[in-house]
């Protein structure tokens, strides 16, 4: 059980405002990503529910009860670090071990949770081994078999791939989900990945200088950004944000267009341009152009496309799925809902 | 610099390097050999190399005169005991100097080693004065003390660089798993130290029982260490040199194995962690 | 990066050790920085009157205070250039391949580890002594007459005794900061066809210059004060030849009992050790920010 509520949670460091007043709601079971460029305060959220850092105001209840003054350990989460933060002098087993040992469990509940948890994260053949001699995947693993076996309200990950290479990052990606839905515990995940963010999370928060931008879901996201920073920080490669004629013709100050909604013509089409770098993946094609009234585009294709440097194309926004902001970033309804 | 060695050169160089080697070492090893020859051979020209009669008297010797080990039992007691003392203060302060530092600790540390740089010539009459009229003159506790405090600054950057490399992320993982203050320092912090405790342990006993000002001018005999004791043998009637060759050996063997043990972390306590 | 709970924890384990240096080592200079404006004789007692800066007018017209001056440069001066042209071709030497590497290099860094009134009586007897010495025999098979160093070179002796002590310090630093040269800046440099040279002097030695600044404050300031080599060999003498700064101190304040003057002299001796101690701490600071 645990539902997380933060209201008007702020940190100063010095006169740095961190987190200038987050108001924020995590229902029970949820898989809530915090998602954000580096330096936008995403960890120091979550470190500020952990309780290693002191908020300097505002609440933090976890299931109706205010912990913003409680020691770490008394608000019953387990976090997941960067780093691992695995005991390098300590076996597997009394890694994973040692907050049971800290609260005290007696000898037999410690054994049992802690095989339980290495049968599920398929470890029980390296309890022995210290940390040093894991790989990374398994070095992780143990990191959150740590977490599990306290049975905590929720987990915290603070960007728990960003060390791993990136084949056993998708894999990992997707153990926890599969975690996730075994154990339907909330949990936290913070990263600055925002493909992590897409296919893990139940709900994203996109923080951007401490400030929450949006709160949703994913699809939700990616096709009603709120604002400008969302629509380029989701969905990749970046959306095309494109002023003047193309402005002009929506009625709006600049319209976004992603690369995947842009048509391709070697004929005819509203925006005339020329390849730069066409990068061949197979099932698609990216094509870095230049046009000279919006400068560079990126173009997304399904599909194979025979288009190479230099050559002369035109593009077409797909009306129905550009995105219109006013003259500070904010997204506009679209022309043809409005 | 690095050119293909041949076996001759690699052999050659070697060599040299081998000569270049001796010769630096040369004293110490003359030191050592001086201390099994009689006294009458120590001072025969040509001195002689290996064709003396071995002799283990000097050893000896120097107990029944001189006592030798009520002195090596000083340097000992003074050496662990300032170090001890040193390792309460230094662990406490240098934990918290690493992992909870406000925005004075910087300036702390540098104070403390502004203190280092203080040569002990400008506070001697004080502390000379306060010694004596609070009778702590040619006590082991005052000397404790003085050694203690004059290695403190050395021991708290040791520790400090050493704890500054142990991720902060690790503390915060068994704060996270319940942990408490003393737990998170004795179950998690200290073991992983050890190594660079136990090096500083080290080099403060070996500046401990070299330390040859304080010990020198703040005792006379009831506390005075192995540096006072060989400093008694420049008078021209302990000019025996085959005695004073084996209590130098004895005086300087503990250290010179522990130094060997501890040459590595030596750069880092010594430089402040300025080089690595 | 803590809570409030924490920082107060540090703020009250930190206290002990600043204060206790704080006594040690402010209190005692208050002291003697009030002392040198005292006459104060320990043969004496009851006469202390406040003198101002007649102290530092004595000490500071002494000629024995130029000669200890003039003593305290050359010794650290000299022992400076040798341990560190020293600590550099060591230092060199000794990051080659050799056969016994390991060994070897506990013997170059083993008189670090001696202690000082050793090392004075083990050079002033077994070696330099003008009729039994080693010297003395190596000079007489050379059929060179037999120097009797502390008569003729007692500074020069003090300097040999108090090199081959720092020595081993020098090369252990920076051969440390050798080791953490990159091969591959070397290599880089030799595909720039550089050769061993200037190697040395465009990529190694700058390389060094760090090392070697901390070898330089660090042995000024041990060296600023070296007395137990002093006290058991020479006394100060003859004459005045050995008596540096640290010496003269202790022989006015403990041989002659005037406190007053030595404590004006160990406060010139704090303001000299001050003037290094600033720019080590600097570095030292800087490195910290890190």
């Amino acid at each position: 059980m645990g539902a997380i509520r933060l209201e008007k949670v702020k940190k100063t460091f010095g006169t740095l405002d961190v987190i200038p007043g987050v108001d924020l709601e995590i229902n029970d079971g949820e898989f809530v990503v915090f998602v954000g460029p580096s330096g936008c305060g995403k960890s120091t959220l979550l470190r500020l529910i952990a309780g290693l850092e002191d908020v300097t105001d505002g609440k933090i209840k976890i299931n109706g009860v205010d912990v913003a003054n409680e020691a770490p350990a008394k608000r019953g989460l387990s976090m997941v670090f960067q780093s691992y933060a695995l005991y390098p002098h300590m076996t597997v087993f009394n890694n994973i071990a040692f907050g049971l040992k800290m609260a005290g469990e007696s000898k037999d509940v410690i054994n049992d949770k802690v095989n339980n948890a290495a049968k599920i994260l398929n470890l029980t053949d390296y309890l022995d081994r210290r940390p040093g001699a894991l790989s990374g995947g398994q070095r992780q693993r143990v990191a959150i078999g740590r977490a599990i076996v306290r049975n905590p309200a929720a987990f915290l990950f603070d960007e728990p791939l960003s060390n791993l290479d990136a084949a056993l990052r998708v894999n990992m990606r997707l153990e926890i989900t599969g975690l996730h839905q075994e154990l339907k515990t909330t949990m936290i995940y913070v990263t600055h990945d925002q493909v992590e963010a897409m296919t893990m999370a139940d709900k994203i928060v996109v923080l951007q200088a401490g400030r929450v931008e949006q709160v949703g879901k994913p699809m939700d996201l990616y096709s009603k950004p709120a604002n400008k920073f969302v629509a380029g920080f989701i969905g990749s490669p970046k959306m095309n944000f494109l002023g003047g004629t193309q402005a002009a013709k929506y009625d709006c100050h600049e319209i976004g267009v992603r690369p995947e909604h842009l048509v391709v013509s070697t004929e005819q089409g509203e925006i005339p341009a020329t390849v730069k770098i066409a990068e061949h993946l197979g099932a698609e094609t990216y094509l870095h152009v230049n046009s000279d009234e919006f400068g560079p585009m990126t173009v997304r294709a399904t599909g194979e496309m025979p288009l190479s440097g230099n050559d002369k194309i035109f593009l077409t926004p797909e009306q129905d799925r550009i995105h219109r902001f006013d003259a500070n970033g904010l997204a506009l309804g679209h022309p043809l809902n409005a | 610099m690095e050119k293909k060695q041949t076996p001759l050169s690699y052999l050659s160089f070697s060599a040299f390097a081998w000569v270049v080697g001796l010769l630096i070492f040369f004293p110490i090893f003359w030191m050592v050999l001086t201390s099994f020859k009689t006294e009458l051979e120590a001072v025969s020209i040509p001195p002689s190399f290996i064709s003396f009669d071995w002799t283990l008297e000097n050893y000896a010797e120097v107990q029944e005169r001189s006592n030798y080990f009520k002195f090596a039992m000083n340097s000992v007691i003074l050496a662990v005991g300032s170090t001890l003392v040193g390792l309460v203060f230094a662990v406490t302060c240098a934990w918290a100097m690493a992992f909870n530092p406000t925005k004075r600790t910087k300036d702390a540390l540098l104070w403390m080693l502004s203190t280092k740089m203080m040569p002990p010539v400008g506070v001697l009459v004080p502390i000379y004065l306060v010694f004596r009229d609070w009778g702590l003159l040619d006590t082991r506790f005052g000397l404790i003390m003085v050694l203690f405090l004059m290695n403190l600054p050395i021991m708290v950057w040791m520790l400090y660089t050493y704890f500054k490399e142990i991720p902060t992320d690790i503390l915060e993982a068994a704060r996270m798993d319940g942990a408490t203050l003393p737990k998170e320092i004795i179950f998690v912090l200290l073991p992983m130290a050890l190594p660079g405790i136990a090096s500083t342990m080290l080099l403060n006993v070996i500046l401990a029982w070299n330390e040859a000002f304080w010990t020198l001018n703040l005792t006379t005999s009831d506390a005075a260490p192995l540096t006072a004791f060989i400093a008694s043998y420049s008078s021209p009637e302990g000019l025996f040199w085959a005695k004073l060759s084996a209590a130098s050996t004895l005086a300087v063997a503990p250290i010179l194995v522990i130094g060997w043990f501890s040459q590595k972390q030596l750069v880092r306590g010594l430089t402040f962690g300025a080089v690595k | 990066m803590s809570t409030r709970a924490s920082t107060l924890t540090g703020r009250i384990m930190s206290a002990p050790s600043i204060i206790v240096l704080f006594l040690w080592m402010a209190v005692p200079l208050g002291m003697t920085i009030y002392f040198s404006f005292l006459r104060y004789n320990l043969l004496a007692p009851g006469t202390e009157e406040w003198i101002g800066t007649l102290n530092y007018e004595f000490f500071l017209t002494d000629p024995a205070f130029f000669a200890s001056l003039a003593n305290t440069l050359i010794l650290v001066g000299s022992v400076l250039v040798i341990t560190i042209v020293g600590g550099i071709l060591l230092g060199l030497m000794l990051d080659q391949p050799i056969f016994g590497r390991g060994i070897l290099r506990l013997l170059v860094i083993a008189p670090f580890f001696i202690m000082p009134t050793v090392n004075a009586l083990v050079w002033k007897n077994l070696l330099m002594d003008p009729v039994s010495g080693m010297f003395a025999w190596l000079a007489s098979l050379l059929g060179l007459p037999a120097i009797d160093w502390f008569t003729n070179a007692p500074l020069t002796s003090i300097i040999i005794m108090v090199a081959w002590q720092w020595l081993p310090f020098a090369v252990l630093i920076l051969l440390t900061a050798l080791q953490s040269l990159d091969r591959d800046q070397k290599e880089a440099a030799q595909m720039d066809g550089a050769g061993p040279l200037s190697i040395f002097f465009y990529i190694t030695l700058p390389h060094l210059s760090r090392a070697i600044t901390v070898v330089v404050l660090i042995e000024t300031i041990f060296l600023l004060t070296v007395f137990a080599e002093i006290f058991v060999t020479t006394g100060g003498g003859p004459g005045l030849a050995t008596t540096n700064i640290a010496f003269l101190v202790y022989t006015q304040a403990l041989l002659q009992f005037d406190v007053g003057g030595a404590s004006a002299g160990g406060i010139v001796a704090v303001i000299l050790a001050n003037i290094v101690a600033i720019f080590l701490i600097r570095l030292i600071g800087k490195n910290l920010d890190k």
